[in-house]
């Protein structure tokens, strides 16, 4: 059944016990006419003590090299994310700009103008041309709007499958920036707890540092209802038990993908404990999403 | 077709047809087949126990319609055509060491939950027609090949798979007569598959699926 050259050996040769990322490039790229004798073989080469321990190995290699092919196939993995969080924002920021650019404008030429992105798309939307140039603009805004709303959407589709549980307690749109602020979904899974508290709070982290300001209590995750519907007094408790099942999210995300919904529950039960203190900031209190701004 | 007792079957002791690890439990007052291990498909459960739903799996239909499948439980099994994992969960359940090979990317998402739970399920995502793209991790001489691809040309895919097979191992196929040809009639589809599979092995047995799964043939097959 085996053909003996030593060349084309099974998937563990020459690997590391425990190196997932040569596993999976073994496993992937690596081809062989014959099967064999595997766990035997194995054993023989001293890759595991025994066949149970061997298969244990092959067990957590095949997770994690076919958990990676399905992302990679998929297009979804989360450095695609972080582009498209990007550029979403960006798409968001220079539409809002130019709607402003368009408001003064047209409030030049006609007192009733008005603004944002709404104003623009009224202005686009003009049967009459009254104003080519001021129609053209006002056109481009309407697409950078549009071409957002596709990102995002793009975002909530994507979150869950390569974040399944970050997405569950953040809302997908706030996972994926986390990830983006990150820098992708391994670097925000190795940050402590405390700097995925106060991820995108970069400038006012640096003025305490320098001595400037009180340090801050929280980052991007502020947007969730979890810290803003909690009263004032009691935000730091929250942002903090917030970060705690987020980075554990992000852990399990990036190294199983196995969606725990006990993590939710979880939160679920810290912040009614802790709104219980002073009352909720809002009315119903309600933990999850956060994917507004 | 059915035999009572088939000689070409090795080591089939008792006449009871379900492998160890495979039972007969009551759910909502009906004693449907099941296996222990943890949920998959929002089926029913008992305890540890779990159903098996026939018209959901061909392998459970071969085994509700008593084919002997040779399958005694604890065997080491390549599963060709995984999905999302219903059956071949089940059957990780009550086999030994299961390689389960799966070309979709989308299903294999659930797959790999289905085997987060049960360590000796392996999944790959490879083309069962490129068994060259993993005979360096699906060991040889396995016991049971399990196959239900619904793809042209499943005869082929059963032949390219053989050199996995042990030489008293099994074959256990499900073929679907639409993926070879929607026009043509199913048993004429069912006697081309079966005279190609001939090249690599022996049919022991086959029954239509017909009562859980329309136009399926359920094939044993020993290798040649
Ligand atoms: C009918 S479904 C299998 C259902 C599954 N056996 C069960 O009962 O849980 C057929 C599967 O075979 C897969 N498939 C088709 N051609 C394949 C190939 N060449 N290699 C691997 N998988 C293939 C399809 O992607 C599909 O998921």
């Amino acid at each position: 059944m085996t053909d003996d050259s030593a060349t084309d050996a099974g998937w563990y040769g020459g690997l590391e016990p425990g190196d997932l990322e040569a596993a999976a490039d073994a496993i992937e790229s690596g081809t062989r006419e014959q099967p064999a004798d595997w766990p035997t073989l194995a054993v023989e080469a001293d890759f595991a003590s025994s066949p149970e321990e061997y298969y244990d190995r092959l067990h957590e290699a095949t997770m994690a090299t076919t958990r990676q092919a399905v992302r990679e196939r998929e297009g979804a993995d989360d450095r695609q994310l972080v582009h498209t969080v990007r550029a979403m924002d960006d798409c968001e920021r220079t539409a809002n700009e130019l709607a402003e650019r368009l408001a003064e404008w047209a409030g030049s030429v006609d007192p009733e103008a008005g603004t944002g992105i709404e104003y623009a798309r009224t202005i686009a939307a003009r049967e009459d041309s009254q104003n080519p140039r001021l129609e053209s603009l006002a056109t481009r805004i309407r697409s950078l709007a549009e071409e957002a709303d596709e990102l995002r959407e793009y975002i909530e589709r994507q979150t869950p499958t390569i974040a399944p549980n970050l997405a569950g307690l953040a809302g997908p749109v706030l996972a994926a920036r986390l990830i983006s602020l990150a820098g992708g979904l391994e670097s925000l899974a190795k940050k402590p707890s405390g700097t995925v508290q106060v991820l995108g709070a970069e400038d006012a982290l640096f003025a305490h540092l320098r001595g400037h300001a009180p340090s801050p209590k929280h980052g991007i995750i502020y947007t969730h209802d979890a810290v803003r519907g909690t009263h004032p007094a009691d935000r730091g408790s929250a942002a903090r038990a917030l970060a705690g099942k987020l980075s554990i999210a992000a852990r399990i995300d990036h190294y199983s993908g196995e969606l725990n919904p006990e993590l939710e529950a979880d939160l679920a039960e810290r912040i009614e404990t802790i709104q219980a203190r002073h009352g909720t900031k809002t009315a119903d209190g309600d933990t999850r999403g956060g994917d507004d701004e | 077709m059915a035999r009572k007792r088939p000689t070409a079957i090795l080591e089939v002791g008792t006449m009871s047809n379900l492998p160890s690890g495979v039972e007969r439990h009551q759910f909502d007052g009906t004693e449907r087949l099941a296996t222990r291990g943890n949920p998959v498909y929002g089926e029913p459960t008992d305890g540890e126990w779990r159903a098996w739903d026939p018209h959901r799996s061909k392998l459970g239909a071969m085994c509700e319609l008593g084919m002997e499948t040779g399958l005694e439980g604890g065997e080491t099994a390549l599963y060709l055509g995984a999905a999302s994992g219903t059956t071949v969960s089940h059957v990780a359940d009550f086999a030994g060491p299961t390689y389960a090979v799966e070309f979709a990317p989308r299903p294999t998402r659930d797959l790999l939950s289905a085997a987060e739970s049960r360590p000796r399920l392996f999944p790959l995502l490879a083309d069962a027609r490129k068994p060259e793209t993993y005979a360096h991790v699906v060991e040889a001489d396995v016991d049971v090949i399990i196959q239900d691809v619904a793809t042209r040309g499943q005869a082929r895919v059963a032949l390219e798979n053989r050199r996995f097979l042990a030489d008293d191992g099994h074959l256990l196929l499900a073929v679907k007569a639409r993926s070879e040809d929607v026009t043509s009639d199913p048993n004429a589809v069912f006697a081309e598959v079966r005279a190609d599979l001939e090249d690599g092995y022996v049919v022991l047995d086959s029954r239509r699926l017909d009562d859980y799964h329309a136009d399926h043939l359920g094939i044993v097959a020993r290798p040649r």
